[in-house]
């Protein structure tokens, strides 16, 4: 019965090194409850690494729900307590209905591509 | 669930069920007006009227125990207003992915094995986990053994608070799929088609929550501990249910993990910005009182820089009032506090460092705790700094607030009654709860005193929490008929002073001779009687045969539980002290409770003494007040009787067979 579940998990993550402390972290398909746990442990894996700014490249998820958001929470979490920050670039339009829905949108603005990420702030 | 003989002698009269419940929930408003009316008619006359200044202390007191019984019949009223029946469930629709969720500590392995076999059995497609806090390797091979998935903490938990059930739930949601999950305690065994019965409310897609009553089937007769709640499994939550506010009670419930997760990440929002203003008032605070403490050597150059602090915290909360986004926010408000600082020459800057050094390692890790600590809080804000200082505090005060504690929870942690507080935020996000009347899980009892009392010490602890914590009032998102069902609940938990008024009027009347009101004339009775008549009328409508007695007897007479679960819970939220809470024992706790009841015991003596006292001088002629005597005689007889409940529960003994 499980492996049914398991089924729906979609979801491929890349990890590109943008400079000494910053990374991409690049996520293609949906970002639900089956990839959650597996996305939070990669972004805490990647500020373990040393990376203090990571911006999540969200142009390539097709769907998120909450847990995902969650999975996103839990990287921002890992991030500052290193003394760094996570930020979102490119959510594709359900995304960024889902981040107004939550009002995640206040903590975690999304930046319109990768590169405006990188280097805000 | 309804037993009435009334019933049956309408239903002759060919009364259908849905007949005979709308000519109930009618008579219920009638009963529900009609009571609060004759009510405010007494205690309009209390007040005003009846209060004997001679003994005003006195007076007072007892008009307030009463105005405070008054509130919670309004609000009781309202619950019930809309008793809402849901009868046969829709279908539970195919294919659905259900995860269910057995939470266990360190109860006996071969009863949790009976709730895992019998979890493992439910028909509907499922996958089952037994939540593990207690990690016993023998609880583990039970579960491989019955074929049941198996949950302990990860290890992200070592070093921080384990939240208990919260901590466990949130733990298996991080560690499982399912789209619905249905909860049960270790001793809750759900039958076979409790999955059948309940996920066909979920095709309202705003549907988050279905509860179902916990009923236990080892209550002996007569019920000693009061173990049953037929009240509030029934038309307590039935009247919840109308007004959308049905709430979750740990166990026999399922949930919608979106909703759970949704409601996780709306309230980290929340409490991101909640962080942000208080980083912000104490920013006010510090820098106020660097102002009145500023020396006239120091006024020219430093004056300027406090004033465009104080400039930058208005401009912050401005702009969080506006929905600016929390990064935007904080940034400006850093680079002004930066602007500010730099217009301090720089030797002073020098200053501002050393300072710094010191602040940082003494202060950084109290301000931290302080979020939740309003007394240390109010003690960080004025101590004794130099203004150079205070404009490094302010500086410091965001990132040390808000980055600390980010953290999304689906279950709510602000509670020792985690299940309350989850099911208020869920609706404070706009879910929808449903309460289904129908046993589908029979349960497990504390068989000893001292356990129900352990259990009824926590819920009335984690719901004062919730109150001082999250108060209905108050909260936003919530309707004001959530709000109300909500702190009905915690209303009624605040009455033990109420109690101990009323426990000792008659005392006082009796062996001091203080009487709180002007005369016990016909004026009096006539207003009391039919108020407390109808009351009563109401409550035997609402519980429609269900036996309630047990419960009326155990609100009473565990005042002194009622008035340590405030003052414990008061503590732990305002002062961080420890609640106490234990566990549950699920096995009998062997001996006799005397000392657990010594407060009652107590009480029951003074009653009886003025009892005595009372009779006694009226029968040698000493005293002529006979109407009165009588009046409290009458009330310390009926609360001898309700207090009574408590001497049996500590003498019982189970028999043999049992």
């Amino acid at each position: 019965m499980r492996d049914d579940f398991a089924k729906g998990a979609d979801m491929e993550i890349t990890v590109n090194p943008a400079g000494q402390q910053a990374v991409v972290v690049k996520l293609s398909g949906r970002l639900d409850l089956l990839v959650a746990a597996d996305v939070k442990q990669r972004l805490a894996q990647v500020v373990n690494e040393g990376f203090r700014l990571i911006v999540v490249d969200m142009s390539e998820v097709s769907f998120v729900d909450s847990s995902g958001l969650g999975a996103l929470i839990g990287g921002l979490k890992a991030a500052r307590l290193a003394g760094g920050d996570l930020r979102l670039a490119s959510p594709g339009p359900q995304a960024q209905a889902m981040l107004e829905l939550t009002t995640l949108h206040r903590v975690l603005k999304p930046y319109p591509n990768v590169t405006e990420a990188l280097q805000a702030g | 669930m309804e037993y009435s003989p009334l019933r049956a002698i309408f239903t002759h009269a060919g009364w259908g069920p849905a007949e005979w419940a709308a000519f109930r929930r009618g008579l219920i408003k009638i009963l529900v007006i009609t009571n609060l009316t004759l009510g405010a008619y007494y205690l309009l006359w209390r007040g005003f009227v009846s209060l004997n200044w001679h003994a005003w202390l006195f007076a007072l007191a007892l008009f307030g125990a009463e105005l405070y019984s008054y509130i919670g019949s309004v609000l009781f009223g309202l619950t019930v207003f809309r008793l809402r029946e849901r009868g046969e469930p829709p279908p539970a629709p195919a294919g659905l992915r259900v995860d269910v969720f057995i939470t266990c500590y360190n109860e006996p392995v071969e009863l949790v094995r009976k709730t895992v076999r019998a979890a493992v059995a439910i028909r509907y497609p499922h996958q089952t986990y037994l939540l593990d806090d207690g990690a016993n390797p023998a609880m583990r091979a039970m579960a491989v053994e019955e074929g049941c998935g198996y949950i302990t903490r990860s290890s992200v938990w070592q070093g921080f608070d384990r939240h208990a059930k919260a901590g466990n739930l949130i733990n298996a949601l991080e560690q499982t799929t399912g789209d619905f999950i249905l909860i049960l305690d270790a001793d809750q065994v759900p039958l076979p088609h409790i999955l059948d019965r309940t996920l066909g409310y979920f095709a309202d897609p705003e549907v988050a929550l279905v509860q179902t009553p916990q009923h236990f089937i080892n209550v002996p007769p007569g019920d000693p501990f009061g173990s049953h709640a037929p009240l509030f499994y029934g038309p307590i939550q039935q009247g919840k249910d109308g007004w959308n506010a049905a709430f979750f009670c740990g166990s026999n419930a399922v949930l919608r993990r979106e909703a759970l997760a949704r409601m996780g990440v709306y309230f980290f929002v929340r409490d991101v910005e909640r962080r942000i203003r208080r980083a912000l008032r104490e920013a006010d605070t510090v820098i106020r009182r660097a102002e009145r403490r500023l020396l006239k050597a120091d006024r020219q150059r430093i004056a300027p820089a406090l004033r465009a602090l104080r400039k930058a915290v208005a401009q912050a909360r401005r702009e969080l009032d506006r929905g600016d986004t929390f990064q935007e926010v904080t940034e400006r408000f850093q680079r002004r506090v930066e602007e500010a600082a730099r217009l301090v020459v720089a030797d002073d800057l020098r200053q501002i460092m050393a300072d710094l050094a010191e602040i940082q390692s003494a202060e950084a890790a109290d301000i931290m705790r302080s979020l939740n600590d309003e007394a240390l809080l109010a003690e960080l804000a004025a101590r004794d700094r130099s203004p150079l200082a205070a404009i490094e505090t302010v500086r410091q005060l965001i990132p040390l607030l808000v980055n600390e504690a980010m953290d999304y929870l689906p279950i709510s942690t602000i509670s020792v009654t985690e299940d309350m507080s989850t099911s208020m935020r869920l609706h404070a996000t706009g879910w929808k709860s449903v309460y289904h009347d129908e046993i589908l899980a029979h349960g497990l009892a504390p068989e000893d005193l001292r356990s129900a009392l352990q259990q009824r010490l926590r819920w009335a602890q984690g719901t004062i929490q919730v109150l001082l914590r999250e108060n209905p009032l108050t909260l936003p998102g919530l309707s004001l008929g959530q709000r109300l069902a909500y702190f009905d609940t915690m209303w009624s938990y605040l009455s033990g002073i109420p109690t101990i008024i009323y426990l000792i009027s008659p005392p006082l009347y009796l062996i001091f001779g203080l009487l709180p009101v002007n005369a016990l004339s016909d004026e009096f009775f006539w207003r009391l009687v039919p108020y407390l008549a109808v009351n009563q009328l109401l409550f035997a409508v609402i519980s429609w045969g269900r036996p309630t007695w047990r419960g009326q007897q155990y609100s009473l007479a565990l005042f002194p539980l009622w008035i340590k679960a405030v003052v414990t819970a008061a503590g732990n939220v305002w002062f961080g002290k420890k609640l106490g809470f234990i566990v549950t024992p699920k096995t009998r706790q062997h001996g006799r409770y005397f000392g657990l009841v010594r407060w009652q015991i107590a009480m029951m003596a003074l009653l009886a003494v003025s009892i005595v006292i009372g009779l006694g001088q009226l029968a040698l002629g000493w005293r002529n007040d006979g109407l009165p005597v009588l009046v409290n005689v009458f009330w310390a007889v009926y609360d001898l009787i309700m207090l009574s409940v408590v001497i049996d529960a500590a003498m019982y003994q189970p028999s043999e067979e049992q």
